[in-house]
């Protein structure tokens, strides 16, 4: 059964179409795996026993029309799930039930697609390594020991593990292409307002997008397809003309113009990145792309630009965790002590820092000289972005400045951490699409990946560079399944 | 203290200070749903039945404007006379409390809806504007209640999301007489206009009182108090009162007055400090990023001018010019507007031949007398308007005499009885055949000799005593217009 658990989800859906695979099969195959694979820890809740149950009715009466029919996939556990608990990876939601659906998981149930179960993350996805998650670290697939990067690590390891055929993610400052570039697959971040963020746990509002995570680019242009669409019960969704991503995906990029950002060129990175960009350049000359130099000379203001403006709404966001109407609860003197307890209990230390960061650079007096003023970089960003279009198609860059690293490596200096946003974080200030794709391995032979950046709404163009290139990369995880042994 | 007519003004060894006044007032939106959710807005529901998810603050669940609540916002602008804002900005105001789920309330803080407007205030000596800084939308908190559990607070969410709009007026008023003249005129509007039924006890309409006082005759404002959400006029004033007296004591005794929050107590009837201004709470305003700018465009806005209705000010004015009612008695007419309406059904219903005073007198005199004794608004009036038009028509064209029609106004009462099937049941039709009062009148005069030669030798006064003879015998039913001519032919 193992040869079901490694296929793609393009190739899972063309067996169960044909029916040489059933979906309970499908199911029994991941859960099997998933029960043998409890050392890297991508589950925070099971749901294999609805799964299996859920298959099985699919198979009494399949249809076959649907985009994902019958197809088991675990979410990251920051999707709000119809009673399956959501804990987005906090204490204070450890005993959280919601009785409603996402839109993103609602659009991937309609098309047929069954719930494995919620995947490890980041608390409240605030974190590069999912070493903030209460419910534990989530190795790396890769290589034991080895962060999976974050904060939708446990989506990133279960996909590389062959724990579901697909995932979606989260990403805010890039919580789904780092991840995705540290495990050695694909992941996309779409244009803001493209797929809906209701039901979403909300960490920060204008930058939080959530998007596909896959084994190869073709799965993501599927996944794509079923999660982006207009919602009103989110304000900030955009009502525009969505491409049939998967069947317009070409590995034509003739003549397409693709803009190498010089900014991004930073003091320090690895020279592994540097020679990973330049490879880039050349596979994408390959695939007849142009190459054109361009600047985005706000770059190096994205990072304390992105750490003013997420921070700042999270503080706002998290209010609402306050023991009172449901979550942890912890008991007080008093209101003002039950909120101190339950708050100091029910968050952990990277929540706490990022919402004293942002309550601090919201209070009267500071807001000015921090939240005002980030807001006004975040517009220079975008204006860089704007001119660079006028020039190309698409925007090339590494998609961290270095490879994975180790579990505990970095949980003590968080700037070091905050750090390995510095090449996706412009990419949400600004609202673009992002795809990471993985592109090479470093000495090591950890993956990384390779960042190609879209005009908005142009995630078609962005995935067929991203197909294009794929073919011509022809990376391949090596992964031993040494968890098992 | 010294009062001149609406002037309020307070002294104290020879300083003579004057109190001035800006008011807050939050002002529920007359819709069925909340500001950001579908949930219901009835008044009265069993606690926590009317809260959605996203009231309820539930993790992923994101505000979506109401459309219809942004649509009574600017109907209310558009009645105060204020400028409606193309782009407003919804921004969060964060503080912790039980009753407020988000942790935030949304509101517009730095961008509102509706910029400077005014509102016409009739005074007794004359008319008053009282400037309107801002109108802006926001949404309403649940509510905390003590007293029911002894060990536990317990939180009703209904209100949580309900749409208000806080209208905030320029330091205008002087007295407590012009914040009762403000609150009353805007809630007229509101009411004329459908977006705000003014309802005081239901919490309706709050407002929170801004409170200063100086030395008559200086242009320089003092250190004001803000009393928080006084929820009836009789207390607004009264904390007005107690808090002017207070200050002016502190400035006497050569005492600072410290910016603060304060309370009213309406069991003590005095106001209590609250929160001073270094505790002020740091709401850490910023943009809600859960919506987008709030954009109206002037074609929006031009069709819902085209919507509002006449407004109180020119209700007033037509009724002057055009039915000719006094400018005292058209104020009273227009203030409420279901008054307004029944006044004009009576109006259409009396047909050519109307008699304005009789309609003015009657409504505001035997009618408004009647609906303060049972303690009901104009609306359930158990008169209808056709029927006291009928009334004043019988009385204009002499059918009945003013006296008769007391009586039977008062069996119309009684399930709003047409008057004329009252005077025909009861024979109440006024005698006005001049040979039957000729006869009647002759009896009275033979039976009376000597008061009759009395009045002949220049005794003037029993005129009256001979009217009221007569009328007695008619049974109150003659005419009392015929009955003088005729006593004056005969005596």
């Amino acid at each position: 059964m193992s040869e079901i658990t490694s296929l793609t989800l393009y190739e899972l859906i063309k067996n169960i179409k044909e029916k040489k695979i059933s979906s309970n099969e499908a199911a029994k195959s991941f859960v099997d795996r998933a029960e043998k694979s409890k050392k890297i820890n991508v589950y925070v809740t099971e749901n294999f026993e609805n799964c299996l149950k859920l298959s099985k009715e699919f198979d009494d009466k399949p249809n076959f029309d649907l985009k994902l029919p019958g197809i088991p996939i675990a979410v990251k556990d920051l999707f709000c799930t119809n009673e399956v608990r959501t804990t987005a990876g906090s204490n204070i939601l450890n005993n959280f039930v919601p009785t409603y659906e996402s839109t993103v998981t609602q659009n991937i149930w309609n098309e047929g697609g069954i719930l494995l179960g919620k995947l490890n993350c980041d608390e409240f996805a605030m974190g590069s390594s999912n070493e903030t998650s209460y419910f534990g670290n989530v190795q790396n697939p890769i290589a034991e020991d080895l962060v999976p990067g974050g904060s939708s690590g446990g989506s990133s390891a279960a996909l590389a593990a062959n724990l579901t055929p697909v995932t979606i993610g989260t990403d805010t400052g890039g919580s789904i292409r780092q991840p995705a570039s540290f495990t050695g697959t694909v992941g996309l971040k779409p244009t803001y307002g493209s797929c809906s963020r209701y039901g979403i746990v909300a960490f920060a509002s204008s930058l939080d997008q959530a998007g596909p995570m896959s084994k190869d680019v073709k799965d993501s242009s599927i996944l794509l397809e079923v999660i982006s669409s207009f919602d009103k019960k989110d304000s900030t969704s955009i009502d525009f003309k969505r491409n049939n991503y998967s069947s317009e995906l070409t590995r034509n990029i003739k003549g397409l113009k693709i803009g190498i950002p010089k900014e991004y060129r930073v003091d320090g990175m690895p020279d592994e990145i540097e020679k990973l960009w330049k490879k880039g350049i050349e596979y994408a000359k390959d695939c007849g792309a142009e190459i054109v130099d361009i600047s985005l000379p706000h770059t190096s203001y994205a990072l304390p630009t992105y750490y003013i403006v997420a921070p700042a709404e999270a503080s706002s966001n998290l209010a609402r965790y306050d023991g009172v109407k449901y979550g942890l609860r912890s008991s007080g003197k008093n209101l003002i002590d039950m909120y101190e307890k339950t708050r100091s209990e029910g968050f952990g230390e990277e929540v706490k820092r990022r919402v004293m960061i942002g309550t601090y650079v919201l209070s009267s007096g500071y807001y000015d000289a921090y939240y005002l003023k980030a807001q006004k970089v975040r517009q220079l960003i975008k204006q860089d972005f704007d001119q660079a279009y006028n020039k190309v198609d698409a925007i090339l860059t590494p998609s961290t400045p270095s490879s994975a690293f180790k579990i505990g490596e970095k949980s003590n200096d968080p700037v070091s951490m905050y750090l390995n946003d510095i090449f996706t974080v412009p990419v949400n200030l600004a609202g673009l699409p992002g795809i990471s794709i993985p592109a090479g391995v470093d000495k090591n032979n950890y993956p990384l990946g390779l960042q190609i950046i879209g005009k908005p709404f142009d995630e078609q163009t962005v995935l067929n560079i991203a197909y294009s290139m794929e073919e011509k990369i022809n990376y391949k995880n090596n992964i031993t399944d040494w968890w098992m042994k | 203290m010294s009062k001149n007519n609406s002037e309020y003004l307070i002294e104290r060894n020879d300083n003579v200070y004057e109190v001035v006044i800006g008011l807050e007032v939050h002002a529920q939106v007359t819709s069925n749903s909340k500001l950001f959710s579908s949930s219901s807005t009835k008044f009265g529901a069993e606690p926590n039945t009317q809260v959605s998810l996203v009231d309820a603050a539930f993790p992923g669940m994101l505000p979506v404007i109401n459309e219809f609540c942004v649509k009574q916002a600017i109907k209310t602008g558009i009645g105060l006379k204020a400028k409606i804002n193309n782009k407003s900005v919804f921004d969060r105001k964060n503080y912790f409390y039980a009753d407020l789920p988000q942790g935030y309330q949304i509101s517009q803080y730095k961008y509102p809806i509706v910029g400077e407007g005014n509102v016409i205030l009739d005074m007794p000596e004359g008319q008053k504007q009282v400037g309107i800084e801002r109108l802006h939308l926001e949404q309403d908190a649940g509510k905390s209640i003590h007293d029911i559990d002894p060990s536990n607070t317990l939180v009703d969410l209904n209100r949580s999301g309900v749409a208000l709009m806080e209208i905030v007026s320029k330091p205008d008023l002087r007295s407590p007489d012009e914040v009762n003249a403000y609150i009353k005129k805007l809630r007229s509007i509101m009411r004329y206009l459908g977006t705000c039924d003014g309802n005081m006890q239901e919490g309706s309409l709050r407002a929170d009182v801004n409170v200063s006082v100086r030395i008559k005759g200086s242009t320089d404002l003092g250190t004001r108090c803000e009393i928080k959400n006084v929820n009836s006029i009789k207390f607004m004033q009264m904390a007005i009162i107690y808090e002017a007296n207070r200050q002016v004591d502190l400035i006497e005794e050569g005492q600072e007055i410290d910016q603060e929050t304060r309370l009213f107590d309406t069991k003590k009837n005095e106001t209590r400090s609250m929160r001073s201004k270094e505790d002020a709470h740091d709401y850490r305003y910023f943009p809600d990023p859960d919506l987008l700018p709030l954009e109206v465009t002037d074609e929006f806005i031009d069709k819902l001018k085209s919507e509002i209705p006449e407004l109180p000010d020119d209700k007033k004015k037509r009724f002057i010019d055009e039915f000719k009612v006094s400018p005292y008695d058209a104020t009273i007419l227009v203030s409420d507007i279901d008054t307004a309406k029944y006044f004009e059904e009576v109006v259409a219903k009396m047909g050519k031949n109307r008699d304005m005073k009789l309609a003015v007198n009657w409504i505001t005199g035997e009618l408004f007398a009647v609906l303060n004794e049972k303690n009901i608004e104009i609306a359930q009036s158990p008169i209808s308007a056709k029927n006291l038009a009928k009334l004043i028509n019988l009385i204009k064209n002499g059918t009945i005499s003013g006296k008769i029609a007391k009586t039977i106004f008062e069996l119309m009462l009684d399930g709003d009885i047409d008057p004329q099937i009252i005077v025909e049941e009861k024979g109440l039709k006024q005698e006005s055949d001049p040979k039957a009062l000729e006869a009647l009148i002759d009896k009275i005069i033979n039976d009376n000799r000597e008061k009759a030669i009395e009045y002949k030798q220049g005794k003037e006064k029993l005129f009256g005593f001979f009217v009221g003879q007569a009328m007695k015998a008619s049974g109150g039913k003659a005419n009392p217009q015929l009955i003088n001519e005729i006593l004056k032919k005969k005596l």
